[in-house]
């Protein structure tokens, strides 16, 4: 099947639905398609998604002259479709797509906080990224809400958000955070028990929310691109990446191959340095701590070559726009090579140990489960999706340079506990690995002459996306200039947005000292979801 | 288990020595003084609590690697708590967003005195590139009293220590 091809159905079912799509391109957000919908038929194109089994990706919103444009993006079989419509921004009122798809729940939420778009018949009419820093009638995304904020008093605690209560005999609550006992982000986790097993948990975010989407606005490329190594520091790579993938789209340039060898590897560094994390984390939480100091050994070598590579242990800020600050020569190679060879000596009899270990096995093994249905149905990407059956890799479904030209097998599992969760991250190493070596060798064949980045001269008013598998999964960015070719909207949308809501279904029927090995085995990013 | 004992023989010890990571002779004063400055002062341990108030989570990777084989800052006797109530220093990380300026000077009015604060990173020190807007009221000492900035975006794990050790010398003058 080529590329496409099933769009023509989902226009002709959208026509049999009466909707009809008058205009449309496929340029302004390639490689996406781009449909435009009248308000009126919002609904309806969500309700024939559906039924043709597209997935939910993303909504973001932005003032245009008044109104408020919105952009819903729909994948199937990993091409992407973005769904626009505006309306007059004096009261803005629209379908909510959360009926259909419960992926949409918190982003709609988000923009209902930030925008003052009004979604109907969303089940959740709860504010989401607002606390207590600016008032329920004030939308921070608005063209006339200065970034600055209106009056700075003293901001209070969030502490009559509406928590659903729970009765019943022995039925107890814990509420946890924002302040956790770990060195990890804030956010809030209310617990509902009964006993040990948890009965439900209601997460509460926001708490690192710094306002990125506001501050992007009026940057340049290059500031950009600073404040998106910053959206979630483990992803630095994967972010600045996306970020800059949507900027040279919407300035029609390529890069330099050499530039996207180089960052193949540098984003594949960045997965196994958090896989490596991951895997000692998740085996520290059930108190196996000879992992847990296995694997940051493993890592902290892993770091401090990045540091002789690119400058800076995780790599932040060395990918540009219009392509990477650093080159890696002949040196740089062979040191790369020999710490794969090291690399893969090291983890071989490690992982065996992990695999093999009965105390491990009995904490890990159907814990946390999530359902191949659950995890469909909330549109997860990355680890936790492909534990539960999700073979969604955009390096491979929606391939862009340089893994158009690469091949390797992506982990999957159905098992979908935390035990599936850990193999697939380990799964991943040695096809990280592999893949790295692929792009060593093609490096080599590169004239050391290439250069490393290209300028980018900015197209008045244009926009992009971008759309990389970062070490978490799928990350699109949105990024649309003004007529000074400054940014007029960035949007950019974490794979933790998904991961999230999958944790409150991973920990139902776990006990409440298992929350921290199922958390960790999502370890989803407070700051990429609060932005 | 032997297959585990193997492993740990062979890895050996990882932990390293000073002049290692602390080349410069100054902080190597420092950390030679570290541990002394702790039994002195803070009867032999000093408990930490970092809280990050808006980070972007760079700087906690990064605190775990303080922890981690390779630095151990436990063996200088300074170890990391889960309550502001054992703490002597509280480590901010982050810009302090407005959602958590509350929970930020709570878990501050918590410790006991003699209390410290360390603004940790570029973003806790002058709010970073985040600054100060209608979600963040930038560095830390906008909302706390702030004893000591390490810079860095993030610090790494040698920066940290450093950094640690230079509150150290500060505390031990009070």
């Amino acid at each position: 099947m080529n590329r496409f091809d099933w769009l023509s159905e989902y226009l002709a079912r959208l026509e049999d639905e009466h909707v009809v799509v008058p205009s449309g391109n496929t340029q302004s957000l390639a490689p996406a398609h781009l449909l435009i919908i009248d308000p009126e038929d919002w609904a309806k194109v969500a309700v024939v998604a559906k039924q043709m089994g597209l997935r939910w990706a993303a909504i973001w919103g932005d003032e245009q002259d008044h109104d408020i444009v919105l952009t819903v993006v729909l994948v199937y079989q990993g091409d992407y479709i973005a769904l626009r419509t505006a309306m007059t921004g004096d009261h803005p009122v629209i379908a909510s797509h959360t009926p259909v798809y419960a992926a949409a729940d918190r982003m709609e939420r988000h923009l209902a906080d930030m925008l003052g778009v009004q979604f109907d018949g969303h089940p959740d009419p709860r504010r989401w990224t607002r606390h207590r820093a600016w008032e329920a009638d004030e939308y921070p995304l608005r063209a006339h809400f200065p970034a600055a904020g209106q009056g700075n008093g003293l901001t209070p605690a969030d502490s009559d958000y509406p928590f659903p209560p729970i009765q019943g005999s022995g039925v107890y609550e814990i509420p946890v955070g924002p302040v956790h006992a770990g060195i990890i982000e804030p956010g809030h986790f209310r617990f509902q028990a009964a006993g040990e097993p948890i009965l439900r948990l209601e997460e509460r975010l926001g708490y690192v929310h710094k306002g990125i989407e506001k501050r992007a606005i009026g940057r340049d490329a290059e500031g950009l691109a600073r404040l998106a190594a910053r959206i979630s520091g483990d992803s630095t790579v994967a972010h600045s990446w996306a970020a800059c993938q949507a900027l040279e789209r919407a300035c029609h340039v390529k890069i330099p191959a050499k530039a996207s060898l180089i960052r193949g590897l540098l984003c594949e560094r960045e997965r196994v340095a958090n896989h490596l994390g991951d895997i000692g984390a998740i085996c520290n939480d059930v108190g196996f701590a000879f992992a847990q100091m296995q694997c940051q050994a493993l890592r902290e070598q892993w770091l401090r070559h990045s540091l002789t590579l690119t400058g800076h242990r995780l790599m932040m800020d060395v990918v540009l726009p219009g392509g990477v600050r650093v080159d890696i020569d002949q040196a740089g190679r062979e040191l790369l090579r020999a710490e794969h060879v090291w690399l893969r000596e090291q983890i071989g009899p490690l992982f065996d140990i992990l695999n093999d270990h009965p105390s491990l096995e009995d904490r890990l093994l159907s814990s946390g489960y999530l359902s191949p249905a659950s995890a469909a149905e909330l549109g997860v990407s990355g680890y936790v999706g492909k534990a539960s059956g999700q073979a969604v890799d955009l390096r491979k479904d929606s391939p862009y340079a340089p893994y158009s030209r690469l091949s390797f097998s992506v982990a999957l599992s159905e098992a979908g506990d935390v035990a599936a969760r850990m193999a697939i991250r380990q799964q991943e190493i040695y096809s990280s690995l592999e893949l790295m070596n692929e792009m060593l060798d093609i490096l080599e064949n590169t004239a050391e002459s290439e250069p490393t980045q290209v300028k980018l001269a900015p197209i008045l008013g244009a926009e992009g996306l971008g759309l990389i598998d970062g070490w978490r999964g799928e990350i699109i960015s949105h990024v649309r200039l003004d007529d000074k070719g400054r940014i007029a909207h960035f949007f950019a949308r974490d794979p933790s947005w998904f991961s999230w809501p999958a944790l409150e279904r991973i920990v139902l029927g776990n006990i409440v000292p298992d929350f921290p090995v199922c958390n960790k085995s999502v370890n989803a990013s407070y700051s990429g979801q609060d932005l | 288990m032997l297959r585990i004992l193997k492993r740990i023989y062979h890895s050996g010890l990882l932990t390293e020595n000073e002049p290692d990571y602390l080349q410069d002779p100054e902080v190597q004063a420092l950390g030679s003084e570290l541990k002394t400055v702790v039994d002195a002062h803070f009867n032999g341990s000093l408990a930490i609590r970092a809280v990050d108030a808006g980070s972007c989570n760079a700087c906690e990777l990064e605190i775990h690697a303080i922890n981690g084989p390779h630095y151990d800052i436990e063996r200088f006797g300074v170890h990391f708590v889960a309550s502001p109530r054992h703490a002597d220093v509280l480590l901010v990380t982050g810009p302090v967003s407005r959602h958590m300026e509350t929970a930020v000077r709570r878990t501050w009015r918590a410790m006991a005195a003699p209390r410290f604060v360390i603004a940790c990173g570029d973003c806790a020190c002058n709010g970073g590139e985040f600054g100060s807007s209608y979600a963040s009221c930038g560095a830390v000492e906008n909302v706390i009293p702030v004893d000591l900035q390490i810079a860095g975006c993030p610090p790494s794990p040698v920066q940290l220590m450093r950094g640690i050790l230079a509150l150290m010398q500060k505390a031990k003058k009070i």
